[in-house]
């Protein structure tokens, strides 16, 4: 199909041992043979930044992402072997190591220069990151569903092209025929009429004498044997028998355990300690003060505050001694404010609209307000919620002699290799940071905090120091998804025609696209206001698409409901500009039966969001029984483009669902005293085996650009379900979560009773 | 004070703190890392292990509450000639695990469900399963994995997942 136009830079290279090295790289100098070293065992030949082959033609795929759940390495992989024809038995896969080489930024600038046609709205995100990418080369990001739609498509298959029309070219002078005739399958070259057949071992030492083409031919789709095909994922053996080392099995010689405590309050600081009774039990070490750091990085500051560490020969003696210290905080000016307070604030500045900023004006919405037949106004509103990473947050260091070595499991390791560096007051080059599979990430394990404070202890106590968070520690330290209002209005005219649409908003982040809607209203006015609060925040699965996705797709019900429409006809009435979504609607509602009637006391809702480049519509079936709401069922339609792995869409998907669903049930972190009132999964609920529906998913191969996976799950299930809730009991839920509600008595006496 | 208990058919003896959990026990002592924490406070069922052939949370477990006891941890869950447990087969086979974090526990606690009750209900295996939490979401794998290894249930085993082209024109 399509010619590799990218802007990037090629070079072969040997290495020692009579091996071959191609180096793909976005950027100048990259020094593929200094790669050859640092990316596994000996033997093994680097073909270019992301493979190797050895002399037993087994390839390696080294994949500049982190394993947190989403079967990163498979997918990657199944990219560059089916470009390569490589043996999909014979293939390895390994994470690549936090050196400047493996840096994400070469795919994201690939990507963001490849003349790819980005929507006018996320011009200005393009720009802007290009120029704060540029500043931050130590991107190493797994996050932002980005890894098969920037390194897969704008590495990972250029990688596999390339070199595979090397090994063509010179089987063809070697043998002394028509490059065209040459075959390439399972990791093998062969030609048929002279009946040949080697493995693409013995031509590495050759292609290190080529040059590679920067414009390989890619496969058409029609042809793809590996990718949009099942392959299990090499990383769950590991994963069902305990095997598997998480930072948190990391065991060092002569290793101490730590745990740690920050103000309650974000920003305080320490007045005084008093560890008289922690130093007392037995097994402890030291209690140490950490100071505050502070890095700032493309995703934002990262500022720790100062904070208190009892070292001890167990964590669980660490964290019991944690609980005997007496730790008086320095006053933040925040010790009053409560959720209350930051939603009462929220409410003011939508309504003083003051500096009001505009994402879209279309129309002249002001006017047609003014003299529509009908508006209906609403407002919304979420609290703020924790990630809850199964994996505690921990870090284990060991800093000494002027070098430090970090052991963790984050989304960003060149990143958090600098944010230790910066903080040590140390070199880069003297930082090794050892990645390791990640239990859950979610956008939390992006911010350094924890590694840095790790490395903190360990430079204190002159020996290695794994640091383990405590579970009350992660709830009430984290970098919230942030809590936001928005408020809204819609116009109809006298044929109840939606005119107008209104929206105002506190606190913009990303992606910027996030408030807009795919659906033709003649007149739309959608901004923000800044209200900011004391509370950190932070990236959360699907980012602003999370709140977002529930404001718009309830109101959007409502203007349904006040236009007297069925929810899923009104929608689909608005997207004749928009096929794609009308596909993915329309697929979801039929596989979900969406005209089917539902007795009394259930209902049935309907969401449609893109985000990631993936577009999602979910049907959710409720039932209220004795006034609580069970999610019975779950039809969700994605068209990502392109499925590279369909079953790890489909777990994508179902996992984006539950994270969702488990907000919207129960998912709550209120400031009280200026401080978050949670601590742990007893007070901080999240969804169990009981409450989970079931989930059917439904992928749409479009042959558009890929889109993501990871996060467009999550933020149309909320919506759906409050939809749902709405159609079961009439009641309209504008603020999640739903355990809040009481819908006793409120079921709607509609049809017989199930 | 010392205490003797077998873990996965091994005698082992520790001398720590009689009120330290076996969680910490096996993590720390035993260099057996399979068995995770997540919260400390038996809320989340990472660190499920089982104690004579009971799932509990090692969190909230004093070791000294398991003197003479046999402990079988993720380690043990295969069989002796390194074949592995039906229900192991059945996480691959169904995908289960995402991050893998949680799955330790969840397996232990799917196996003690299956040695008491060969053929669990939906029903009942969200009943044992629910003090599982699995921040991933894989609910809808792990009970299919489950029921897809009781021989006895019906072998309808529908894809997760279903693939269409569309044209768009």
């Amino acid at each position: 199909m399509g010619k590799w136009t990218r802007r990037a830079f090629i070079t072969t290279g040997l290495v020692a041992g009579g091996g071959v090295v191609v180096g793909i790289s976005m950027r100048p100098g990259n020094q593929v043979k200094e790669l050859a070293g640092k990316v596994g065992d000996e033997g093994g030949q680097l073909i270019h930044s992301y493979v190797k082959i050895d002399s037993e033609n087994v390839i390696t795929a080294i994949i500049p992402h982190s394993e947190m759940g989403q079967g990163v390495q498979t997918s990657l992989g199944q990219m560059l072997a089916e470009e390569l024809d490589a043996d999909w038995d014979r293939l390895r896969m390994e994470e690549a190591p936090a050196i400047g080489e493996y840096s994400t930024y070469s795919a994201g600038r690939g990507y963001l220069l490849a003349g790819i046609d980005f929507p006018e709205i996320l011009i200005p995100t393009v720009d802007g990151a290009m120029m704060r990418v540029a500043d931050s080369l130590n991107m190493q990001i797994t996050g932002g569903s980005m890894s098969i739609r920037t390194t897969g498509a704008m590495a990972m298959r250029i990688a596999g092209a390339a070199t595979r029309e090397m090994l063509q070219q010179a089987a063809a002078k070697s043998w002394g025929v028509p490059v065209n005739e040459i075959v390439t399958e399972d990791s093998h070259l062969f030609h048929a009429a002279t009946s040949r057949r080697e493995p693409y071992a013995s031509f590495a030492s050759t292609i290190a004498e080529m040059t590679p083409s920067q414009t390989p031919s890619f496969k058409d789709p029609s042809e793809y044997k590996i990718v949009g095909t099942h392959k299990p994922r090499r990383d769950i053996p590991a994963k069902v028998d305990g095997s598997l080392k998480f930072a948190l099995d990391v065991r060092l010689p002569g290793m101490l355990f730590a745990s740690v405590v920050r103000s309650p309050v974000s920003g305080g600081s320490i007045v005084n300690v008093n560890d008289s009774a922690a130093r007392a039990i037995e097994g402890v070490v030291d209690v140490i003060v950490i100071p505050e750091s502070s890095v700032d990085s493309l995703l934002g500051a990262t500022i720790s505050g100062e904070a208190v560490a009892v070292v001890a020969d167990s964590y669980w003696t660490a964290n019991r001694a944690l609980q005997e210290l007496s730790v008086q905080w320095s006053e933040t000016g925040f010790e009053s404010v409560s959720s209350d307070d930051i939603f009462a604030q929220f409410d003011r500045d939508i309504s003083s609209r003051r500096d009001r900023q505009t994402d879209r004006l279309e129309g002249e919405a002001d006017s047609v307000f003014s003299t529509a037949a009908k508006v209906i106004d609403a407002d919304y509103h979420v609290p703020y919620l924790a990630h809850t990473c199964m994996e505690p947050l921990n870090a284990t260091a060991d800093v000494r002699n002027g070098r430090a070595e970090v052991w963790v499991g984050c989304q960003n390791p060149l990143g958090f290799r600098r944010d230790v560096a910066n903080v040590l007051g140390l070199d880069e080059e003297n930082v090794i940071l050892h990645n390791h599979a990640m239990g859950g990430g979610f956008g939390r394990k992006s911010r350094p905090d924890y590694a840095i404070q790790a490395a903190q202890l360990a430079q204190a106590m002159g020996r290695p120091v794994q640091l383990i968070w405590s579970r009350e520690e992660d709830v009430r330290q984290d970098f919230y998804r942030p809590a936001v209002q928005s408020r809204f209005r819609a116009a109809f005219d006298a044929d109840n025609k939606l005119v107008a649409w209104e929206n105002t908003y506190t606190n913009k982040n990303e992606p910027i696209e996030a408030p807009l809607i795919p659906y033709a209203v003649p007149a739309q006015d959608i901004g923000f206001v800044s209200s900011p609060t004391h509370v950190p925040f932070g990236a959360w699965r699907s980012v602003d698409h999370s709140q977002h996705g529930f404001f718009t797709e309830s109101f959007i019900d409502e203007a349904a409901n006040a236009a007297g429409k069925d929810s899923f006809e009104f929608r689909a009435d608005l997207l004749n500009d928009s096929p794609r979504h009308l596909v993915v609607l329309t697929k979801a509602a039929e596989e979900a039966e969406w005209s089917k009637p539902l007795p009394a006391g259930r209902g049935r809702g309907i969401s449609l969001q893109e985000s990631f480049g993936s577009i999602v519509a979910q049907v959710v079936e409720v039932s209220i029984i004795n006034g609580e709401v069970f999610v019975n069922r779950v039809v969700a339609a994605i068209d990502p483009g392109l499925a590279v792995a369909p079953d790890g869409i489909a777990a994508q998907v179902e996992s984006g669902i539950i994270y969702g669903l488990s907000a919207a049930l129960h998912g709550e972190i209120t400031i009280e005293n200026g401080a978050v009132a949670q601590s742990n999964f007893d007070d901080y609920q999240t969804l169990r085996m009981n409450e989970a529906p079931v989930i059917e998913t439904h992928v749409i191969n479009s042959g558009h650009d890929i889109g993501g996976a990871g996060e467009p799950g999550t933020p149309g299930i909320a919506p759906a379900l409050a939809n749902a809730v709405f159609d079961a009991t009439g009641i309209r839920v504008r603020q999640l979560p739903l355990k809040n509600f009481d819908l006793d008595f409120q079921v709607k006496e509609t049809g017989v009773a199930g | 004070m010392s205490t003797s208990f077998w873990v996965n058919g091994i005698r082992q003896t520790v001398d720590v703190d009689p009120s330290k959990p076996l969680l910490w026990v096996l993590r720390e002592e035993l260099a057996l890392t399979g068995t995770k924490f997540g919260c400390g406070i038996a809320q989340c069922g990472a660190c499920t292990v089982q104690v004579n052939g009971q799932a509990v949370r090692s969190c909230v477990t004093p070791i000294s509450s398991i003197e003479g006891s046999q402990v079988a941890t993720i380690e043990g869950l295969g069989s002796d000639s390194g074949d592995l447990h039906p229900l192991q087969q059945a996480w691959i086979q169904h995908q289960v695990p995402q991050c893998g974090y949680c799955q330790s526990g969840q397996l232990m606690s799917a196996s003690a469900l299956l040695d008491s009750n060969p053929s669990p209900t939906d029903a009942e295996i969200d009943a044992a399963m629910q003090g599982n939490i699995c921040r991933c979401g894989m609910y809808g794998r792990i009970r299919k994995a489950i029921k897809s290894v009781d021989v006895a249930a019906s072998s309808e085993d529908k894809l997760f997942y279903n693939v269409a082209g569309v044209d768009h024109g």
